[in-house]
């Protein structure tokens, strides 16, 4: 099966001589459509890099990326551009979303930039908010709905469409943890019908909620999840509750 | 949670026979309520006598007998739920004791020690995150049961995290293993 996204043997480095960053080494990771991947790690280790580099904001220094197979590293300028349109969906801690658009006009707005009409990118709008459960919110403006229906909203703005790629960074950062569940719970959902989901989190909690939890540690993986065993026996006599 | 302070919990609904408390009971287990359902009746003939619950037929067997709580039970149930659980002195913390052993022993790489515990503690999130995800989002008493586990499992890696920072601003070196150790001026509470 071939990956959503593929980072082979990817490095990053910022500046050069004395003031070089290496923010990323040989970083291999591959995420599959329906996956939900987190990644972990202390501040300075690389996460928000990898995800830059995962949606082909940023080009590695060395290494490889692949979006369905297909090598970025190939791709002309305007390809790029189209593919983080029609493919990769950003989701960031402050929401990024437009003040003097509604929240269906800020969830068509990648639509319409992509040639779709106007019409028919706010009819795939409205139903993105209802299938997140913001349908009465559509005519509201992003100041006046509340920071988990804000996130919930650049959830829908980043699936909607034909969005293969999910890449959230710190999405859960500004909430409390009931918000926070609820975008987690997005997020997942997502990515049961497809999307293939990349968060980073420094928060365990959130983390969670993933298929696999990734460890970075100064630009390296150094670890990673087994697949989760289940809930059996959690809760059951004799467990330490 | 004891058996008694659940008897008097399902009791503050309402009277009820024995049966239907010890059904109750069982039905409720390996959620809320302690395991041992078989201490039921046992737990009721003592809280008959301290005067906590009353019954109107001293003859019958305990299944049989109709249990009301008492006014003094009401008061022990409702001092019970606010009385804070005993968090002094801390639990003896397993997981301290060995990164505290690690940073004596030679050749041990303490980060890789914390990331290996992270690692567990995060699948350990996981399995409750799993369970949580696959219940309805109304099952309200599953809900709170899981989100604690998350809540302590989470103060853990956090934990975690914070002793990998401090390390690696200050690292700590193992002791020469032939020198006689001076005694420690810090003890860990047990």
């Amino acid at each position: 099966m071939t990956a959503a996204v593929e980072l082979r043997g990817v490095s990053k480095v910022y500046g050069a001589g004395p003031t070089e960053v290496c923010a990323l080494r040989e970083v291999d990771l591959s995420v599959e459509r329906g996956e939900l991947v987190a990644v972990m790690g202390p501040s300075g280790s690389g996460k928000s890099t990898l995800l830059l580099i995962a949606g082909s904001l940023e080009a590695p220094t060395t290494g490889e990326v692949l979006v369905d197979g297909v090598h970025l590293s190939g791709m002309s300028g305007d390809d790029l551009a189209r593919l983080r349109r029609r493919s990769v969906g950003y989701v960031f801690q402050d929401f990024n979303l437009l003040a003097g658009l509604t929240a269906v006009e800020n969830v068509a707005l990648p639509l319409e930039l992509d040639g779709v009409g106007v019409r028919a990118a706010h009819r795939i709008g409205r139903q993105a908010l209802t299938n997140l459960g913001l349908a009465e919110r559509a005519g509201r403006y992003p100041d006046e709905l509340s920071g988990g229906e804000r996130q919930r909203l650049a959830i829908a703005r980043a699936v909607v469409g034909d969005r293969r790629l999910l890449l959230a960074d710190e999405p859960t950062g500004a909430l409390d943890s009931v918000n926070g569940e609820a975008v987690m719970r997005l997020a997942r959902s997502a990515c049961r019908q497809g999307v293939a989901g990349v968060i980073v989190t420094h928060d365990a909690q959130m983390a969670s909620w993933a298929d696999r939890v990734v460890f970075l540690r100064d630009g390296r993986v150094v670890d990673q999840t087994a697949p989760p065993a289940g809930p059996e026996f959690l809760l059951t006599p004799g467990s330490d509750r | 949670m004891t058996v008694r302070h659940a008897l008097l919990a399902l009791l503050s609904a309402g009277p009820k026979y024995g049966l239907q408390l010890r059904q109750e009971f069982e039905s409720r287990t390996g959620e809320i309520w302690p395991l041992n359902g078989g201490q039921v009746y046992l737990t009721l003939q003592r809280l008959e006598r301290d005067g906590l619950i009353e019954s109107d037929d001293a003859d019958s067997e305990g299944a049989q007998k109709a249990f009301r709580l008492t006014s003094s039970g009401g008061r022990e149930l409702d001092a019970w739920l606010r009385r804070p659980p005993d968090a002094i002195p801390p639990p003896r913390d397993e997981l301290v004791i060995k990164v505290l052993v690690a940073l004596q022993v030679p050749g041990v790489d303490v980060a890789e020690l914390l990331q290996a515990h992270r690692r567990h503690l995060v699948e350990l999130m996981q399995r409750y995150t799993q369970m949580k995800g696959q219940a309805p989002e109304d099952d309200v008493g599953l809900a709170l049961v899981v989100d604690a586990q998350l809540f302590r499992l989470e103060g853990v890696v956090r934990w975690l995290d914070a002793a990998d920072a401090r390390l690696t601003r200050f690292p700590a070196t193992a002791p020469p293993s032939v020198a006689p150790q001076p005694e420690r001026a810090v003890e860990v509470h047990q």
